[in-house]
């Protein structure tokens, strides 16, 4: 019941992403990627991966030569100061510091030299595997890897090709330290003498990339370079944006998704004092809305609050999330396209059965900063500044919404306060609003740039949620806990159907973003019959989107036949992988070395509880420590074996861990769940959608796998594995597994 | 008009006596350390102190906070102030930062709360959580929120 809000053909470039299993993240780039960008000063090298395939993409210029793109990725300026380009948006991650520090480890950079700045929608910033702007699928870092070095390493090659000349020695007499050519006789340049010099010197067509064991940055752990900022509130957000005249506008989004505007009385709202204007705003699927335009945030909200509006919700689906879960039920019990298929004959003849039903609400990303998008349009042209993790799909919709093309956009990637994946969305749904309260205010006469902030209530309540589930799962194995037929049923909204995205990710009608996750790695006959009705609740990926619900239903069914067969969850779960998954083995080896399972004697009442799980290609395995405290479940200690391969910023995995897990911790308290009644969302703000406090927080340590392996993406792998080891802790207290989230105790 | 002290410095205000202290600092003084997060006192992000005593300036109307110090994020953490740099030193060291959203709040509620401790006492782990509780952080950074405060405690000892 989404309505299509794609118009517009798919981007080429786009369309083979999405037909593209395997992007070979870590090949070498081409040397045509590189070039030398003049008029900056000093040494300037920019870096346009897959510069044919950006071509046509969201926010690339074609007219423009590469060379008249202003996106340096690297500048070494006359003094020495190293600035990196970040082709990603930083939301909390770390990539601000990651990208820079595997750059400065081949180029040798002064760190304290190293300066940052966040890029836009040109060509320059697309993934160089994807092709598109991107920052999601923990692909950062992994994507980024190769690109990042082999920019460093070119510059050097430069920096040196001069010193050799300006000496007149051999290259190979030189080396390169700390932002420094060192030369025979004990000479010594700094990058920024060099700088003017390095640029008029060939890119080298090949470089040589160091071989991971003379690493000195890579897999140091490394202070965030944001770090100084955040911790004195100097560091501005989006929402922090300041231009000159600018306005506030704060909107009265419909109560359902999609209601239209029966009558609307602005007279108390326009007295509001600070308020310039009221405008009616069409918004995506039909609906509509009304914007205040004030002179802040404060008076917009005021006569927001002071307007009269009735609406009309006629002919619009009215959800009902206990009618919803009722019918997925039922759903469940129909037949429906295959992702997996086994004989399930040896069901019915099992010595041991489980019969389980799983349940799995809606969920708010709810990022702490509140979303927001400034825009000012101009002649012919527009700018935005918004944090994003789609620049390039944003401001091709932008440019839709203002009759501009897309290259007449510009889109300013800002620090975000979080995200989670509700800065991804296809529709580009509230950037679309924002850009259409700027038209609608320019064509009231307003020449002024217009910042739309949300607030917390239109968030919570602003859809784009992790989807409602149900997993139905009937499990038939023996009593040494071989599964002999696993015949499994999901049911949930797809993500990508109504999208861009949906020629790419729904194969045979089934969306792959809702079964990530399922069976692997795991050798089981599984039968997997998947259902994805359409509903009035738009739908998004949430951090780490699938392993959401999938890594707990696989892992506390698991550990429920490991339990029913009197196994070791841990020695059941090697045993499965066999030698087959040596990752595996070992994120949850060193998990149980480290934590002291099976060793050390829990203080009376707690219980262990233990889950593995591989997202995004990183796998991470939990061993925690649970009890219940008057009934309630009460997390006390966590121990994380992560296997991402090489750690860039071993620092930076372990927040990545404790963050992803803190969020997944969330999604088991009790009020951790959106829900709907007459087609409403039910809750407000953070006193009925719960976040994770302090006072829940867990003990935590963090342990890495050592490997010189290519690194794999941390910002989600955290997450999934995190409730199911709590829910199986739980279940050993009481005898009952958990199959409700937020946790429901039978 | 309506007159404040904010960080040691009269401001005189032509804004509404119902406008909270978080869009007074954010818009008409262009303040912006002090973040807006839920409006409804839910989270933390709008941390400030008034005479010394953290409150949510977004539920705190101008008209209530004339007549109090107020500081900021801004004045609390820029060397001024010892305890405040101490926290502030803290939070760096131990890198607790992730999108950094909620911190300014976070660091005037670890403040506040270190000042209320009586001189040389090092706070328990629970009475950390318990002065904390009211600060949210999506991105959870609470291991090293608890950490950074017990080192901040130690370092003004």
């Amino acid at each position: 019941m989404l309505p299509d809000t794609f118009p517009d053909p798919l981007p080429p470039a786009l369309r083979d992403l999405l037909e593209r299993d395997d992007p070979a993240p870590h090949a070498a780039m081409s040397r045509r990627s590189f070039l030398k960008l003049t008029g900056l000063g000093g040494l300037a090298l920019g870096a346009f991966p897959l510069m044919a395939a950006a071509q046509g993409v969201a926010g690339e210029s074609p007219a423009l030569k590469p060379t008249q793109q202003p996106s340096a990725f690297l500048h070494i300026n006359a003094d020495g100061v190293v600035t990196v380009a970040i082709n990603r948006l930083e939301f909390g991650q770390g990539v601000q510091t990651a990208l820079p520090m595997i750059l400065a480890e081949e180029l040798d950079a002064d760190w304290s030299k190293l300066r940052t700045r966040f890029g836009d929608n040109s060509p320059a910033y697309a993934d160089p595997a994807y092709g598109i702007h991107l920052t999601g699928g923990s692909n950062s870092v992994k994507n980024s890897f190769v690109q990042y070095r082999e920019i460093g390493a070119r510059a050097r090659a430069m920096l040196l090709s001069a010193a050799a000349a300006r000496w007149n020695v051999d290259v190979a007499a030189l080396r390169t330290e700390s932002g420094k050519v060192l030369g025979p006789g004990g000479r010594s340049l700094g990058y920024g003498e060099l700088a003017e010099a390095a640029m008029a010197q060939p890119v080298p067509a090949r470089v040589a990339l160091k071989d991971p064991k003379n690493f000195r940055l890579i897999g140091r752990a490394t202070p965030r370079l944001d770090g100084g900022a955040k911790s004195s509130g100097r560091q501005d957000f989006g929402i922090d944006v300041r231009l000159p005249g600018q306005l506030t506008a704060v909107i009265a989004h419909p109560p359902v998704f999609g209601a239209r505007l029966r009558t609307v009385d602005d007279k108390a709202a326009r007295r509001v004092k600070g308020v310039k204007a009221v405008l009616r705003v069409p918004l995506e699927g039909g609906g509509e809305g009304v914007a205040v335009l004030a002179e802040g945030y404060w008076p917009a909200k005021q006569g927001r609050e002071a307007l009269e509006l009735e609406w009309d919700t006629s002919g619009i689906e009215s959800v009902d999330s206990a009618r919803q879960l009722a019918q997925y039920r039922e759903l469940a019990a129909q037949p429906g396209p295959r992702h997996f298929d086994a004989d399930m004959t040896p069901l019915d003849s099992a010595p041991h059965r489980i019969d389980a039903d799983f349940v799995f609400p809606y969920l708010a990303h709810a990022p702490m900063e509140p979303l927001n998008c400034t825009v000012r349009i101009g002649t012919e042209k527009a700018e935005l500044w918004v944090g994003t993790q789609f620049p390039g799909i944003d401001g091709q919709a932008a440019a839709r919404v203002l009759g501009l093309k897309p290259e007449q956009v510009k889109v300013h990637v800002q620090m975000a306060g979080g995200g989670f994946g509700r800065r991804a969305v296809g529709t580009s749904d509230y950037v679309v609003e924002a850009c259409k309260i700027a038209k609608a205010a320019r064509a009231a006469g307003f020449d002024a740039p217009v910042r739309m902030v949300w607030s917390r209530e239109d968030d919570i309540r602003g859809g784009y949620y992790r989807p409602m589930h149900l997993h139905r799962a009937r499990i038939g194995f023996d009593g040494r806990g071989r599964v002999l037929a696993w015949d499994h049923v999901l049911v949930g909204q797809s993500i990508a159907a109504g999208t861009p995205f949906e020629g790419g990710m729904i194969k045979n009608g089934v969306d792959r973003s809702a079964v990530e996750g399922m069976r692997e790695p795991y050798p089981l006959p599984m039968r997997l019959t998947v259902h994805h009705p359409k509903l009035n609740v738009p739908v998004l990926w949430w951090r780490s989107v699938g392993s959401t619900h999938t890594a707990f239903v696989m892992e506390t069914l698991l550990d429920e036949i490991a339990r029913a067969t009197q196994q070791d969850p841990v020695a059941y779960r090697m045993a499965l992988f066999g030698d087959q998954h040596p990752r595996h083995r070992a994120a949850l080896q060193l998990v149980v070395d480290k934590s002291g399972y099976g060793k050390r004697r829990l203080p009376e009442g707690r219980a262990w509880g233990v889950a593995v799980h591989e997202s995004f290609s990183s796998v991470v395995a939990y061993v925690v420590e649970a009890s219940l405290q008057q009934g309630r479940p009460v997390l006390h200690r966590v121990t994380a074996g992560v296997h991402c391969n090489l750690a860039v910023n071993p620092r930076g995995v372990e927040a990545q861990v404790q963050g992803a897990a803190m969020m997944a911790l969330s999604m088991c308290l009790p009020g951790a769940a959106i829900t709907f009644k007459d087609g409403e969302v039910e809750q407000r703000n953070f006193d009925g959608f719960t976040v994770a406090r302090i006072t829940d927080a867990p003990a935590f340590d963090v342990h890495i796998v050592p490997s010189a392996e290519p690194p794999t993406g941390m910002g989600e792998p955290g997450l999934p594995p995190l409730a199911p080891a709590f829910a199986n802790a739980i279940a050993q207290l009481t005898g009952t597994p958990i199959r409700e989230l937020p946790f429901k105790l039978a | 008009m309506i007159t404040l002290d904010i960080n040691g410095r009269d401001h005189t205000l032509d804004v509404a006596p119902d406008t909270p202290l978080l869009w007074a600092l954010r818009d008409t003084l262009s303040l912006t350390g002090t973040k807006f997060g839920c409006g409804a006192a839910l989270c933390g992000a709008c941390t400030v102190h008034l005479d010394g005593q953290a409150v949510r300036s977004c539920i705190t109307p101008i008209s209530a906070a004339a007549g109090t110090k107020i500081t900021t994020i801004e004045a609390a953490t820029d060397g001024s102030d010892r305890i405040g740099a101490a926290v502030r030193d803290a939070w760096v060291r131990h890198d607790v930062a992730q999108c950094g959203y909620c911190q300014s709040g976070q660091i005037m509620s670890a403040t506040a709360f270190l000042k209320s401790l009586p001189k040389g006492k090092q706070p328990t782990p629970e009475e950390i959580d318990a002065a904390m509780a009211g600060n949210l952080c999506r991105c959870g950074t609470y291991a090293r929120i608890r950490a950074a405060i017990a080192d901040a405690a130690r370092t003004i000892a």
